[in-house]
């Protein structure tokens, strides 16, 4: 079985949708790395190589095709697009699908929304704050505190991104906001310890993600993309701090 | 009736965290079990004297067992189950102590907490990644007496069940 040369481009060019959707979404790289090749080897590409870091992916087929780079500027935490673009491989893999057919499933994947509604997110990340002052021994009158500050911050670092597209001001604003809350709360007797309620309505802004993928990163052999997700998690963390910092030194 | 209580609310909360990571609606209860399961295997080691960092360890290595369990049963990668299977695990209070500390000049104690928090990430990621190379191992072992083509074979049954 020979392909046509158009058909080693848009091959070349699905891989790399599969990979870019996978790393936007927060994918570990070496499963970016792996779901690229395995899908380039079903279509008897053997040669296939990769080259996956956070900020951009090269591919290339070999000598039959020119090596392709595509770059990647927003990252967030998607598992459903992951799981998603999972199955096309395995479906690819198993030749259930054909390529054809996956491109186009790839190209609707990019461009759908999958998130839930915005109000059901902030609703979880109020009963998430709220729900942390059982398990690390706050006060039960406590959590009403937890549960406005949490969903506040929360909807403060989705429209601050929306606004600037700078994630290191967003969190540092949702931080400032939820200490200012949180403080207020204490102040007029709706809330008893501030630390509690400010660790409890900042954990959906934490890096706990970024940390464990970077360090995973690291033993997985990936120092590039390790140290970037490192970077990145170390500014996270920076931005939150800051913000509470300010509120806590006035 | 403590324990009871920790369940529960370690379920919701990891369950909200499903939530907004966006994992398939039908594996957030999963998600919530996940963490629950890690979360009170922590919280009773840690009980009986263990330090926070073993403990830590031994959490985030159930965690990631569970979550092969679920990945391999529902067809998903298993960064869907971890990832907020180890929240509750994640050291965000100790890491907002560290910074408040810092901020208040008390570099001392700063370095302290900084540490411990260092210390207890880098014994979930290695909680983690030891699972899933056991894992591995048991499974190629377990695989060794089937041919190459039986198992794709029952992969493909098993995936056209998805179709």
């Amino acid at each position: 079985m020979t392909m046509k040369e158009q058909n080693y481009e848009m091959a070349l060019d699905c891989f790399l949708l599969a990979g870019q959707i996978m790393m936007e979404s927060g994918a570990e790289t070496y499963r970016v790395e792996d779901t690229m090749l395995r899908m380039a080897r079903s279509q008897d590409i053997e040669d296939a190589q990769s080259y996956v870091t956070p900020t951009g992916i090269i591919l290339s087929l070999g000598r039959r095709q020119i090596t392709k780079i595509t770059s990647i500027t927003n990252r967030i935490t998607d598992l459903h697009k992951i799981s998603l673009v999972n199955n096309i491989s395995r479906k690819l893999t198993l030749k259930i699908i054909t390529l054809d057919e996956a491109y186009d499933e790839l190209l609707k994947i990019q461009k759908t929304n999958y998130f839930l509604p915005i109000h059901v997110q902030i609703l979880t990340a109020s009963i998430a704050s709220s729900c942390f002052m059982v398990l690390f021994n706050g006060l039960w009158s406590d959590m009403p505190a937890a549960f406005v500050a949490g969903g506040v911050g929360y909807l403060a670092v989705t429209m601050v991104q929306e606004a600037t597209k700078v994630k290191f001001f967003s969190e540092f604003f949702a931080s400032l906001v939820v200490g200012i809350i949180a403080y207020l709360a204490v102040h007029f007797g709706l809330g008893t310890e501030l630390d509690k309620i400010i660790v409890g309505s900042v954990m959906p802004l934490v890096p706990g993600v970024l940390i464990t993928n970077a360090v995973r990163d690291l033993m997985a052999g990936h120092f590039t993309a390790g140290i970037a997700k490192g970077t990145e998690a170390f500014l996270t963390a920076f931005a939150i701090g800051s913000g509470i910092a300010l509120v806590v030194a006035i | 009736m403590e324990y009871i209580l920790q369940i529960i609310f370690s379920f919701i909360f990891t369950a909200c965290f499903g939530v907004i990571f966006n994992a398939p609606t039908k594996a957030i209860p999963y998600c919530g079990i996940v963490g629950a399961i890690g979360w009170i295997v922590y919280y009773l080691i840690n009980h009986i004297g263990v330090q926070e960092v073993q403990a830590s360890f031994v959490g985030a290595f159930v965690v990631a067992i569970v979550a092969q369990i679920f990945a391999r049963r529902f067809k998903m990668p298993m960064i869907i189950f971890n990832v907020s299977g180890i929240i509750p695990l994640v050291p965000g209070g100790i890491a907002y102590n560290t910074m408040r500390n810092i901020m208040e000049l008390d570099y001392n104690l700063g370095i302290q907490n900084g540490m411990r928090a260092f210390m207890i990430s880098g014994a979930v990621a290695m909680g983690l990644v030891f699972a899933e190379v056991i894992t591995q191992l048991v499974m190629r072992t377990f695989n060794k007496g089937k041919t190459s083509m039986q198992s794709f074979a029952r992969a493909k049954r098993r995936t056209q069940k998805f179709k």
